[in-house]
């Protein structure tokens, strides 16, 4: 089964996304900043990452870009999660190498079928 | 699904999101409002925190937070993108905000709607603040409703760069299988030869077939995430001979933005403005939460273990000399059980450990607001809020910390004309610090204000026939009156100190914890107060002491030495009882048989053992039989299991299984046992 990277400064979001995906039978691994998911995906490979924005010590979008720039995440999905207000981020995040987002508030199903849209 | 599992944490990390905040909106503030003066990264952090909340509570379902914090987000936004000014009228506004939230996100923990006229009243101060500019945007374009009824012909070419956005074309194609019968057919005219094929390129091209009543929206939505990284145009099918077809051809990503394969991509970055600033550890990482009442069980079953490796203990020794050979083995065992269960244990009450910046952190707030009201100006200094303690300790010293901190201020630091005229800094200062000491917290208020003024105590002591007119005390003795239950010498009585309730509480709080409150203070100079706190609650290093029949156990850090007593040094002092004469000080004696009403060996006083003890500032003697010996003893409530007892602040399970009753010096002085009669 894939193994979802979720990268959320916000302790219930990531739970409640790792819940969700976990619940659906994919393995879940957590960072609670950019830095931190940077050094996770240093260490092994994650068939798809799952990034909030706005977060402290590195953000999402430096994530994406720095990920990107890793020889092994080159092609990988990544997905960040923006609210509907900030159309800026979503161009912001394309042009860092982003493969899409979902919108909050979202909802587990919600969740569900975006992640099946790039993990098939 | 049910994600009411993660309300309490959305709870708990939204108010840290608040406290953060207000921490650095109140840093804002102290940095004046010198725009050029703000950190970026302290708007950022505050942003932060507003964001995370507003994510927080759209996704669990409470609206009315979400829909205000998207307010106070958008101004923090246009401040943080530095379209708007950070000014005190904005700070003071969004720590009002900050305030409502606390509120709002309080009501619905308690599963109670939230009030929203003050959300109301506050969006509408936000609103004027930034000039009703605040017409959102209205959210991109409706949708199209458009459903022909043979399907959707779709021309799409992905631009070279396509594949590394991580999009993957065949994903998409089975999205849209999904919604229709699909047909797809490639163009691969522009694929190269082998020799020059780049296998990180796309070449190809396709056109899709999508017969089915399928609306426009949902083909959209499938390439919604590769706009600008491709050419695609959608059309009716059937329709051929109509007009030109609307085609989103012209891709809006320009081609440099591309990477041209082979050249690396840029390895090294700038590293991002945030990362510097970050000032405090965050305890975020690595880190889980878990109910206290867990915890609490742990450390009780880790409690019971250890009194049963004391039981075992002491079978090991009783057993030497019967076991012969074996008992080596079982004395390396049982040494081994000892060790492991120390380590358990520390490793458990490290777990409750909190530091004590969560008791400090409402303060600068609470100094802020009171020195406005009381029109005095105060500088507030915190250190040592790293230093760790018990969180039931902490939770006992909350209300007696903001005691002392609301007295110093109202009482001590004077307003700016009288410290001027005393030749002071008119800006007092306020130190609240802790450290380690021993076994112990040491917690410190201490303010350069006025002092206590010495005359006014003993005066007001006097009148209510707390002290002996002719009594010659020390001035500690006389600071220490203030203690006293229904003690006040405020000339006028305050809203903000209250009326004299305060001090004895203070006293009874800190000491329901096992700890102590002493003051010092010196006229024109301020005052400090002292607050010793036990490490934890569930353990005391203690002496054990027998009293006829009865062995209890007196806290190690109240003992101040242990004697025989000498015949001559013996007197009884009128109106003081017993006292015993050690280096010319006069120590009130107590009787712990007569206390608890027992059987002891020795009734005469010369000669006993005489154990000194110091609490709350006073120093006295307690008569027992014999000294045994010194053990670390876990703790159980006496009044969860039975009933409060006056000069006791628990019981413990010795190794041979017999109950010991834990002494609380501080209640057994003379001078305390006649106020609980009273």
């Amino acid at each position: 089964m894939a193994t979802i990277l979720t990268v959320d400064d916000s302790a219930s979001m990531r739970q409640m996304v790792a819940f969700t995906l976990k619940g659906a039978g994919y393995e879940v691994a957590e960072a609670a900043d950019g830095q931190e998911a940077l050094q996770l995906c240093q260490g092994r490979r994650f068939n798809l990452v799952l990034t909030d924005v706005n977060m402290p010590r590195m953000d999402g979008i430096s994530l994406i870009r720095a990920l990107r720039a890793l020889p092994t995440y080159r092609f990988t999905p990544i997905l960040m999660l923006t609210t509907e207000s900030a159309a800026d981020k979503k161009a912001e995040g394309k042009a860092a190498g982003a493969t899409g987002w979902i919108v909050k508030p979202f909802n587990p199903d919600q969740l569900l079928a975006t992640i099946k849209k790039v993990l098939g | 699904m049910d994600l009411e599992r993660f309300h309490q944490t959305f709870f708990e990390e939204s108010f840290e999101g608040l406290e953060r905040m207000e921490t650095e909106l109140l840093a804002l503030e102290a940095a004046g409002e010198g725009a050029g003066a703000v950190d970026p990264e302290t708007i950022n952090t505050i942003f932060r925190a507003a964001h995370s909340i507003k994510g927080g509570a759209g996704t669990f379902g409470f609206k009315e937070v979400a829909d205000f914090t998207h307010h106070v987000e958008t101004l923090l936004d246009e401040m943080r993108a530095g379209r708007r000014p950070v000014t005190a009228e904005a700070v003071g506004l969004l720590l009002r905000c900050v305030d409502c939230l606390r509120e709002m996100l309080a009501s619905q923990q308690a599963g109670e709607r939230p009030d929203t006229a003050q959300a109301e009243s506050l969006r509408q101060a936000l609103e004027a603040l930034r000039g009703n500019a605040a017409q959102e945007a209205p959210s991109a374009v409706a949708p199209q409703a458009e459903a022909p009824a043979g399907g959707w012909r779709i021309r799409f070419r992905p631009l070279p760069h396509l594949l590394q956005t991580g999009n993957d074309p065949v994903r998409m194609f089975r999205a849209l299988a999904e919604l229709g019968e699909l047909t797809v057919r490639c163009d691969e005219a522009a694929l190269p030869a082998f020799g020059e094929l780049d296998p990180e390129v796309c070449y190809l091209a396709w056109e899709l077939e999508l017969r089915g009543q399928v609306p426009r929206r949902e083909v959209e939505e499938v390439f919604e995430w590769v706009e600008g990284d491709c050419e695609l145009a959608i059309e009716p099918l059937g329709g051929r001979g109509e007009a030109a077809p609307e085609t989103d051809a012209a891709p809006a990503g320009d081609a440099t933005e591309a990477p041209a394969l082979g050249q690396p991509r840029e390895r090294t970055q700038s590293a991002p403005a945030g990362v510097s600033a970050q000032r405090r550890p965050r305890a975020q990482a690595g880190s889980i939460r878990v109910s206290i009442d867990k915890i609490d069980a742990l450390i009780n079953t880790v409690g019971e273990l250890v009194i049963t490796q004391s039981i075992l203990g002491q079978i090991g020794r009783e057993l030497e000399g019967v076991l012969g050979p074996q008992l080596e083995k079982l004395r390396n065992g049982l040494a081994q059980l000892e060790r492991n269960t120390r380590e358990l244990q520390e490793g458990i009450m490290g777990i409750r450990m909190l530091p004590i910046s969560f008791a400090f952190s409402r303060f600068p707030r609470l100094v802020h607001d009171l020195g406005r009201q009381l029109g005095k100006q105060v500088r507030l200094e915190i250190s040592g809020e790293q230093t760790e303690l018990d969180k039931t300790v902490m939770e006992h010293i909350g209300d007696p910390l903001v005691h002392l901190v609301r007295n110093a201020l109202d009482h001590g630091i004077e307003p700016p004309e009288e410290r001027e005229a005393a030749g002071k800094d008119p800006v007092g200062t306020l130190r609240l610090s802790a450290c380690h000491r021993g076994g112990n917290i040491l917690i410190e208020v201490r303010d350069d204000g006025r002092g206590l003024d010495r005359e006014r105590i003993l005066a007001k002591a006097r009148e209510r026939g707390l002290v002996a007119p002719d009594a010659q005390l020390s001035d500690a003795e006389v600071y220490d009156l203030i203690f006293q239950p229904g003690f006040s010498t405020a000339a006028e009585v305050t809203d903000v100190s209250g009326r004299g309730v305060g001090m004895d509480v203070v006293r009874k709080n800190i000491r329901e914890v096992g700890g102590t409150v002493e003051v010092a203070s010196e006229p024109g100079r301020g005052s400090a107060f002292t607050i010793r706190l036990p490490l934890t609650l569930a353990i005391v290093d203690g002496q054990l002491v027998r009293v006829g029949s009865q062995i209890y156990v007196i806290p190690l850090v109240s003992i101040v030495e242990s004697l025989q007593m000498q015949a001559g040094q013996v007197n009884v002092v009128a109106g003081r009882g017993e006292v015993y004469k050690l280096r010319d000080q006069y120590l009130p004696v107590v009787r712990l048989y007569e206390q608890f009403g027992i059987e002891a060996e020795h009734t005469e006083l010369a000669g006993g053992m005489l154990v000194v003890v110091e609490g709350e500032g006073r120093r006295f003697g307690l008569l027992v039989d014999e000294l045994l010996g010194q053990q670390q003893v876990v703790i159980k409530s006496l009044e969860a299991n039975f009933r409060r007892v006056e000069g006791v602040s628990g019981a413990t399970i010795l190794g041979d299984g017999t109950v010991a009753l834990i002494l609380d010096v501080g209640g057994l002085h003379p001078a305390a046992r006649q106020q609980a009669a009273a």
